[in-house]
Protein backbone atom coordinates (compact mmCIF):
# COMPACT_ATOMS: atom_id res chain seq x y z
CA UNK A 1 0.00 0.00 0.00
CA UNK A 2 1.43 3.79 -0.76
CA UNK A 3 1.12 6.57 1.32
CA UNK A 4 -2.24 7.97 1.47
CA UNK A 5 -2.08 11.54 -0.26
CA UNK A 6 -3.25 14.07 1.24
CA UNK A 7 -4.33 17.56 -0.96
CA UNK A 8 -5.38 20.85 0.80
CA UNK A 9 -8.50 22.40 -1.13
CA UNK A 10 -9.25 26.14 -0.44
CA UNK A 11 -13.00 26.41 -0.50
CA UNK A 12 -14.61 29.71 -0.97
CA UNK A 13 -17.53 29.82 1.60
CA UNK A 14 -20.64 32.02 1.99
CA UNK A 15 -23.57 31.52 4.34
CA UNK A 16 -26.09 34.09 3.44
CA UNK A 17 -27.61 33.50 6.98
CA UNK A 18 -24.69 34.59 8.56
CA UNK A 19 -22.04 36.34 6.31
CA UNK A 20 -21.57 39.24 4.70
CA UNK A 21 -19.17 38.13 2.31
CA UNK A 22 -17.56 35.22 1.14
CA UNK A 23 -14.27 33.93 2.74
CA UNK A 24 -12.18 31.12 2.47
CA UNK A 25 -11.84 27.42 4.12
CA UNK A 26 -9.12 25.43 4.17
CA UNK A 27 -9.45 21.45 4.32
CA UNK A 28 -6.79 18.81 4.54
CA UNK A 29 -8.70 15.72 2.49
CA UNK A 30 -7.29 12.22 1.89
CA UNK A 31 -7.81 11.38 -1.84
CA UNK A 32 -6.90 8.56 -4.47
CA UNK A 33 -6.03 9.31 -7.95
CA UNK A 34 -9.40 8.33 -9.40
CA UNK A 35 -10.84 11.47 -7.32
CA UNK A 36 -12.87 13.81 -8.42
CA UNK A 37 -12.63 17.52 -7.74
CA UNK A 38 -16.45 16.67 -7.00
CA UNK A 39 -15.58 13.65 -4.64
CA UNK A 40 -13.38 16.00 -3.27
CA UNK A 41 -15.73 18.74 -2.02
CA UNK A 42 -17.89 15.48 -1.28
CA UNK A 43 -15.17 14.02 1.18
CA UNK A 44 -15.20 17.83 2.95
CA UNK A 45 -19.08 17.46 3.34
CA UNK A 46 -19.09 14.26 4.70
CA UNK A 47 -16.44 14.39 6.69
CA UNK A 48 -15.62 18.29 8.18
CA UNK A 49 -18.77 20.24 7.43
CA UNK A 50 -21.99 19.06 6.42
CA UNK A 51 -23.23 22.56 5.88
CA UNK A 52 -20.91 23.01 2.36
CA UNK A 53 -23.37 23.43 -0.46
CA UNK A 54 -23.00 22.04 -4.40
CA UNK A 55 -24.79 20.84 -7.47
CA UNK A 56 -23.71 17.90 -8.98
CA UNK A 57 -25.77 14.76 -10.45
CA UNK A 58 -24.17 12.26 -12.94
CA UNK A 59 -20.71 12.65 -12.26
CA UNK A 60 -20.01 11.91 -16.09
CA UNK A 61 -19.72 15.35 -17.37
CA UNK A 62 -23.61 14.58 -18.57
CA UNK A 63 -25.53 16.35 -16.89
CA UNK A 64 -23.83 20.13 -16.22
CA UNK A 65 -24.27 20.78 -12.89
CA UNK A 66 -21.54 20.51 -10.84
CA UNK A 67 -19.49 23.33 -12.85
CA UNK A 68 -17.00 25.88 -10.62
CA UNK A 69 -13.89 27.60 -10.68
CA UNK A 70 -11.25 26.04 -9.78
CA UNK A 71 -7.94 27.37 -9.53
CA UNK A 72 -9.48 29.87 -11.30
CA UNK A 73 -10.61 28.43 -14.31
CA UNK A 74 -13.99 27.28 -15.48
CA UNK A 75 -14.70 23.33 -15.09
CA UNK A 76 -16.80 20.31 -14.59
CA UNK A 77 -15.84 19.22 -11.19
CA UNK A 78 -16.75 15.83 -12.04
CA UNK A 79 -14.53 15.39 -14.50
CA UNK A 80 -11.48 17.37 -13.25
CA UNK A 81 -9.06 15.46 -11.00
CA UNK A 82 -7.16 15.95 -8.06
CA UNK A 83 -3.90 13.87 -8.74
CA UNK A 84 -3.24 16.87 -11.62
CA UNK A 85 -2.98 19.22 -8.85
CA UNK A 86 -1.07 17.44 -6.10
CA UNK A 87 0.90 18.60 -4.37
CA UNK A 88 -0.16 21.86 -4.60
CA UNK A 89 -3.17 23.46 -3.18
CA UNK A 90 -6.43 23.92 -5.16
CA UNK A 91 -8.95 26.37 -4.56
CA UNK A 92 -12.35 26.14 -5.63
CA UNK A 93 -15.01 28.70 -5.74
CA UNK A 94 -18.43 29.35 -7.42
CA UNK A 95 -18.75 30.41 -11.29
CA UNK A 96 -17.72 33.33 -11.73
CA UNK A 97 -19.80 36.42 -12.91
CA UNK A 98 -22.92 35.03 -11.15
CA UNK A 99 -24.81 35.87 -7.94
CA UNK A 100 -23.43 33.29 -5.37
CA UNK A 101 -26.54 31.85 -3.56
CA UNK A 102 -24.29 29.94 -1.05
CA UNK A 103 -20.97 28.40 -1.00
CA UNK A 104 -20.55 26.76 -4.52
CA UNK A 105 -23.83 27.34 -5.86
CA UNK A 106 -24.57 30.30 -7.44
CA UNK A 107 -28.07 31.57 -9.00
CA UNK A 108 -28.87 30.38 -12.07
CA UNK A 109 -32.45 32.46 -12.57
CA UNK A 110 -31.22 34.87 -14.77
CA UNK A 111 -29.62 32.37 -17.40
CA UNK A 112 -33.32 30.78 -17.13
CA UNK A 113 -34.74 33.49 -18.28
CA UNK A 114 -32.82 34.12 -21.13
CA UNK A 115 -32.95 30.31 -22.14
CA UNK A 116 -36.69 30.75 -22.10
CA UNK A 117 -36.46 34.22 -23.96
CA UNK A 118 -34.91 32.64 -26.81
CA UNK A 119 -37.63 30.10 -27.24
CA UNK A 120 -35.14 26.88 -26.98
CA UNK A 121 -37.32 24.29 -29.58
CA UNK A 122 -38.77 24.14 -33.06
CA UNK A 123 -41.26 25.94 -34.18
CA UNK A 124 -42.04 23.97 -37.31
CA UNK A 125 -42.83 26.42 -40.67
CA UNK A 126 -45.49 24.42 -41.70
CA UNK A 127 -47.33 22.31 -39.01
CA UNK A 128 -47.93 19.20 -40.10
CA UNK A 129 -50.73 16.77 -39.32
CA UNK A 130 -49.72 13.14 -38.45
CA UNK A 131 -50.73 11.84 -41.63
CA UNK A 132 -48.47 13.75 -43.93
CA UNK A 133 -45.91 11.99 -41.76
CA UNK A 134 -42.56 13.10 -40.32
CA UNK A 135 -40.33 16.03 -40.73
CA UNK A 136 -37.49 15.43 -43.14
CA UNK A 137 -33.85 16.67 -42.95
CA UNK A 138 -31.00 15.57 -44.94
CA UNK A 139 -28.08 14.82 -43.57
CA UNK A 140 -26.53 17.98 -44.67
CA UNK A 141 -28.92 20.08 -42.95
CA UNK A 142 -28.49 18.07 -40.59
CA UNK A 143 -24.88 18.42 -39.94
CA UNK A 144 -25.22 22.57 -39.83
CA UNK A 145 -26.69 22.89 -36.69
CA UNK A 146 -25.57 19.30 -34.78
CA UNK A 147 -22.47 20.49 -33.08
CA UNK A 148 -24.84 23.42 -30.93
CA UNK A 149 -27.46 20.53 -29.85
CA UNK A 150 -24.61 19.24 -27.62
CA UNK A 151 -25.18 22.10 -24.78
CA UNK A 152 -25.78 21.19 -21.41
CA UNK A 153 -26.51 24.27 -20.04
CA UNK A 154 -23.70 24.16 -17.42
CA UNK A 155 -22.66 27.69 -18.02
CA UNK A 156 -19.01 27.54 -17.61
CA UNK A 157 -19.31 30.10 -20.40
CA UNK A 158 -20.91 32.06 -18.47
CA UNK A 159 -18.29 32.60 -16.20
CA UNK A 160 -15.92 32.26 -18.91
CA UNK A 161 -17.28 35.62 -20.60
CA UNK A 162 -15.84 38.75 -18.85
CA UNK A 163 -19.04 40.61 -20.90
CA UNK A 164 -21.44 38.50 -19.26
CA UNK A 165 -19.74 39.65 -15.86
CA UNK A 166 -19.62 43.65 -16.87
CA UNK A 167 -23.16 43.57 -18.33
CA UNK A 168 -25.30 40.46 -16.99
CA UNK A 169 -28.28 41.36 -19.59
CA UNK A 170 -26.09 39.92 -22.22
CA UNK A 171 -27.81 37.10 -23.51
CA UNK A 172 -24.66 35.30 -23.48
CA UNK A 173 -23.06 32.09 -24.99
CA UNK A 174 -24.44 29.58 -23.91
CA UNK A 175 -28.09 30.48 -24.90
CA UNK A 176 -26.50 32.41 -28.23
CA UNK A 177 -25.40 28.80 -29.27
CA UNK A 178 -28.96 27.31 -28.33
CA UNK A 179 -30.71 30.29 -30.70
CA UNK A 180 -28.77 29.83 -33.37
CA UNK A 181 -29.26 25.85 -33.31
CA UNK A 182 -32.74 26.33 -33.50
CA UNK A 183 -32.30 29.07 -36.13
CA UNK A 184 -30.08 26.47 -38.21
CA UNK A 185 -32.84 23.13 -38.48
CA UNK A 186 -34.63 23.62 -41.35
CA UNK A 187 -37.35 22.60 -39.76
CA UNK A 188 -37.96 25.60 -37.90
CA UNK A 189 -39.77 28.29 -38.92
CA UNK A 190 -39.68 30.91 -36.29
CA UNK A 191 -35.87 32.44 -36.96
CA UNK A 192 -37.04 35.96 -37.41
CA UNK A 193 -38.51 35.98 -34.10
CA UNK A 194 -35.15 34.70 -32.57
CA UNK A 195 -32.98 37.54 -34.48
CA UNK A 196 -35.01 40.68 -32.83
CA UNK A 197 -33.51 39.48 -29.51
CA UNK A 198 -30.25 38.78 -31.50
CA UNK A 199 -29.54 42.43 -32.62
CA UNK A 200 -31.52 43.55 -29.29
CA UNK A 201 -29.19 45.64 -26.62
CA UNK A 202 -28.86 41.87 -24.98
CA UNK A 203 -27.66 40.61 -27.87
CA UNK A 204 -24.71 39.36 -30.23
CA UNK A 205 -22.83 43.07 -29.95
CA UNK A 206 -22.08 42.51 -26.39
CA UNK A 207 -19.70 39.97 -27.72
CA UNK A 208 -15.90 41.61 -28.14
CA UNK A 209 -14.87 37.95 -29.47
CA UNK A 210 -12.88 37.42 -26.47
CA UNK A 211 -13.32 33.49 -27.40
CA UNK A 212 -12.62 31.93 -23.52
CA UNK A 213 -16.16 30.21 -23.65
CA UNK A 214 -15.42 28.45 -27.05
CA UNK A 215 -11.96 27.44 -24.52
CA UNK A 216 -13.48 26.16 -21.65
CA UNK A 217 -16.74 24.36 -23.19
CA UNK A 218 -16.49 21.07 -22.07
CA UNK A 219 -18.49 19.76 -24.71
CA UNK A 220 -16.73 21.38 -28.06
CA UNK A 221 -19.78 23.66 -28.88
CA UNK A 222 -17.87 26.06 -29.87
CA UNK A 223 -20.69 29.35 -28.27
CA UNK A 224 -18.45 32.27 -29.83
CA UNK A 225 -18.63 30.85 -32.97
CA UNK A 226 -22.17 31.18 -32.52
CA UNK A 227 -22.12 34.49 -31.16
CA UNK A 228 -20.09 35.79 -33.87
CA UNK A 229 -21.91 34.12 -37.08
CA UNK A 230 -25.28 36.19 -35.42
CA UNK A 231 -23.39 39.24 -35.94
CA UNK A 232 -23.12 39.06 -39.15
CA UNK A 233 -26.35 37.73 -39.34
CA UNK A 234 -27.79 40.71 -37.28
CA UNK A 235 -26.30 43.49 -39.80
CA UNK A 236 -27.28 41.33 -42.72
CA UNK A 237 -31.22 41.50 -41.54
CA UNK A 238 -30.34 45.34 -40.67
CA UNK A 239 -28.96 45.76 -44.67
CA UNK A 240 -31.64 43.72 -46.10
CA UNK A 241 -34.57 45.35 -44.54
CA UNK A 242 -34.41 48.36 -46.60
CA UNK A 243 -34.50 46.09 -49.51
CA UNK A 244 -37.49 43.35 -48.37
CA UNK A 245 -39.69 44.00 -45.50
CA UNK A 246 -39.33 40.24 -43.92
CA UNK A 247 -35.51 41.14 -43.61
CA UNK A 248 -33.01 38.37 -44.23
CA UNK A 249 -33.05 36.63 -40.93
CA UNK A 250 -32.41 33.35 -42.87
CA UNK B 1 -39.40 35.06 5.11
CA UNK B 2 -36.73 34.54 2.99
CA UNK B 3 -33.11 33.69 3.68
CA UNK B 4 -31.62 34.19 0.50
CA UNK B 5 -29.19 37.57 -0.04
CA UNK B 6 -27.18 36.25 -3.57
CA UNK B 7 -23.72 37.98 -3.27
CA UNK B 8 -22.31 39.76 -6.64
CA UNK B 9 -18.61 39.61 -7.00
CA UNK B 10 -16.83 42.86 -7.91
CA UNK B 11 -15.33 42.97 -11.48
CA UNK B 12 -12.45 44.74 -10.56
CA UNK B 13 -9.34 44.04 -12.43
CA UNK B 14 -11.28 41.26 -14.12
CA UNK B 15 -8.61 40.94 -16.75
CA UNK B 16 -5.99 40.33 -14.50
CA UNK B 17 -7.16 37.11 -12.64
CA UNK B 18 -6.61 34.96 -15.88
CA UNK B 19 -3.59 35.16 -18.45
CA UNK B 20 -6.33 34.26 -21.11
CA UNK B 21 -7.76 37.65 -20.50
CA UNK B 22 -4.35 39.42 -20.34
CA UNK B 23 -3.58 38.43 -23.55
CA UNK B 24 -7.04 39.32 -25.18
CA UNK B 25 -6.12 42.71 -23.25
CA UNK B 26 -2.79 42.77 -25.59
CA UNK B 27 -4.21 42.15 -28.43
CA UNK B 28 -6.85 44.65 -28.47
CA UNK B 29 -4.58 46.91 -27.08
CA UNK B 30 -1.98 46.60 -29.78
CA UNK B 31 -4.95 48.03 -32.35
CA UNK B 32 -3.63 51.69 -30.97
CA UNK B 33 -0.21 50.70 -32.58
CA UNK B 34 -1.78 50.14 -36.37
CA UNK B 35 -4.23 53.86 -34.99
CA UNK B 36 -0.90 55.66 -34.08
CA UNK B 37 0.77 54.34 -37.54
CA UNK B 38 -2.36 55.43 -39.45
CA UNK B 39 -1.96 58.81 -37.35
CA UNK B 40 2.04 59.14 -38.59
CA UNK B 41 1.01 58.81 -42.24
CA UNK B 42 -2.29 61.16 -41.71
CA UNK B 43 0.46 63.98 -40.54
CA UNK B 44 2.25 63.23 -44.29
CA UNK B 45 -0.72 64.00 -45.84
CA UNK B 46 -1.31 67.12 -44.14
CA UNK B 47 2.46 68.10 -44.74
CA UNK B 48 1.91 67.21 -48.20
CA UNK B 49 -0.90 69.55 -48.65
CA UNK B 50 0.95 72.58 -46.92
CA UNK B 51 3.80 72.47 -50.03
CA UNK B 52 6.99 70.85 -50.81
CA UNK B 53 9.00 72.37 -47.50
CA UNK B 54 6.77 70.99 -45.42
CA UNK B 55 6.89 67.36 -46.85
CA UNK B 56 10.63 67.19 -47.31
CA UNK B 57 10.60 68.05 -43.06
CA UNK B 58 8.46 65.70 -42.98
CA UNK B 59 10.34 62.92 -44.61
CA UNK B 60 13.81 64.33 -43.14
CA UNK B 61 11.62 63.41 -39.31
CA UNK B 62 10.66 60.26 -40.50
CA UNK B 63 14.12 59.20 -41.40
CA UNK B 64 15.40 60.07 -37.79
CA UNK B 65 16.67 57.35 -35.00
CA UNK B 66 13.84 58.15 -32.75
CA UNK B 67 11.50 57.79 -35.96
CA UNK B 68 12.87 54.54 -36.66
CA UNK B 69 12.67 52.87 -33.14
CA UNK B 70 9.58 54.54 -33.44
CA UNK B 71 8.20 52.35 -36.42
CA UNK B 72 9.80 49.19 -35.37
CA UNK B 73 8.32 49.25 -32.24
CA UNK B 74 4.53 50.16 -34.51
CA UNK B 75 5.91 47.44 -36.91
CA UNK B 76 5.80 44.67 -33.99
CA UNK B 77 2.50 46.12 -32.73
CA UNK B 78 0.65 45.56 -36.14
CA UNK B 79 2.00 42.31 -36.75
CA UNK B 80 1.23 40.91 -33.37
CA UNK B 81 -2.16 42.57 -33.82
CA UNK B 82 -2.66 40.92 -37.52
CA UNK B 83 -1.50 37.38 -35.63
CA UNK B 84 -3.81 37.63 -32.86
CA UNK B 85 -6.79 38.48 -35.01
CA UNK B 86 -6.38 35.53 -37.50
CA UNK B 87 -6.20 33.50 -34.93
CA UNK B 88 -9.44 33.91 -33.34
CA UNK B 89 -10.69 34.41 -37.45
CA UNK B 90 -12.07 30.90 -36.87
CA UNK B 91 -14.88 31.91 -34.15
CA UNK B 92 -15.42 35.14 -36.19
CA UNK B 93 -16.46 33.70 -39.46
CA UNK B 94 -19.02 31.37 -40.68
CA UNK B 95 -18.12 28.19 -41.05
CA UNK B 96 -16.16 27.31 -44.49
CA UNK B 97 -17.62 24.29 -45.48
CA UNK B 98 -15.16 22.26 -47.95
CA UNK B 99 -17.12 18.85 -49.37
CA UNK B 100 -19.24 18.21 -46.90
CA UNK B 101 -16.38 18.80 -43.91
CA UNK B 102 -15.85 22.13 -41.85
CA UNK B 103 -12.73 23.54 -42.46
CA UNK B 104 -9.90 23.52 -39.27
CA UNK B 105 -9.47 26.56 -37.53
CA UNK B 106 -5.64 26.22 -38.37
CA UNK B 107 -6.04 25.83 -41.69
CA UNK B 108 -8.16 29.13 -41.82
CA UNK B 109 -5.39 31.02 -39.54
CA UNK B 110 -2.88 29.84 -41.82
CA UNK B 111 -4.48 30.84 -45.31
CA UNK B 112 -5.17 34.29 -43.49
CA UNK B 113 -1.63 34.37 -42.72
CA UNK B 114 -0.14 33.18 -45.79
CA UNK B 115 -2.09 35.71 -47.18
CA UNK B 116 -1.79 38.63 -45.31
CA UNK B 117 2.07 38.10 -45.62
CA UNK B 118 1.73 37.74 -49.63
CA UNK B 119 -0.14 40.74 -49.37
CA UNK B 120 2.83 42.73 -46.96
CA UNK B 121 5.52 41.32 -49.30
CA UNK B 122 4.06 42.90 -52.56
CA UNK B 123 3.60 46.16 -51.15
CA UNK B 124 6.85 46.86 -50.21
CA UNK B 125 7.92 45.25 -53.40
CA UNK B 126 5.75 47.68 -54.54
CA UNK B 127 7.36 50.55 -53.21
CA UNK B 128 10.81 49.58 -53.32
CA UNK B 129 10.11 49.85 -57.26
CA UNK B 130 8.48 53.40 -56.83
CA UNK B 131 11.39 54.37 -54.84
CA UNK B 132 14.30 53.06 -56.96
Amino acid sequence: MSEQKIIEIEVLRYKPESDEAPHSEVYKVPFTDDMSVLQGAQYIKDNFDGSLTFRWSCRMAICGSCGMMINGIPKLSCETFLRDYYPNRISIEALAHFPIEKDLVVDLSGFIEKLESIQPYIIPKEPRTIEQGEYIQSPEEFNRYIQFTSCINCTLCYAACPQFGLNPDFIGPGAMALLHRYNMDSRDGAAEQRMELVASEEGVYNCSAVGYCSEVCPKHVDPASAVNINKANAAKDYFLRFLSPKGGSK
Amino acid sequence: MSKRKPYVRSMDGWWKKNPYFVEYMIHESTALFVAAYAFILLVGVVRLGQGEAAWNTWLEALKSPLSIVCHLVLLAGAIYHTYSWFKILPITMPPVIVGGKKLAPEVLTGSALVVAVAAGLALLGLVWRIAL
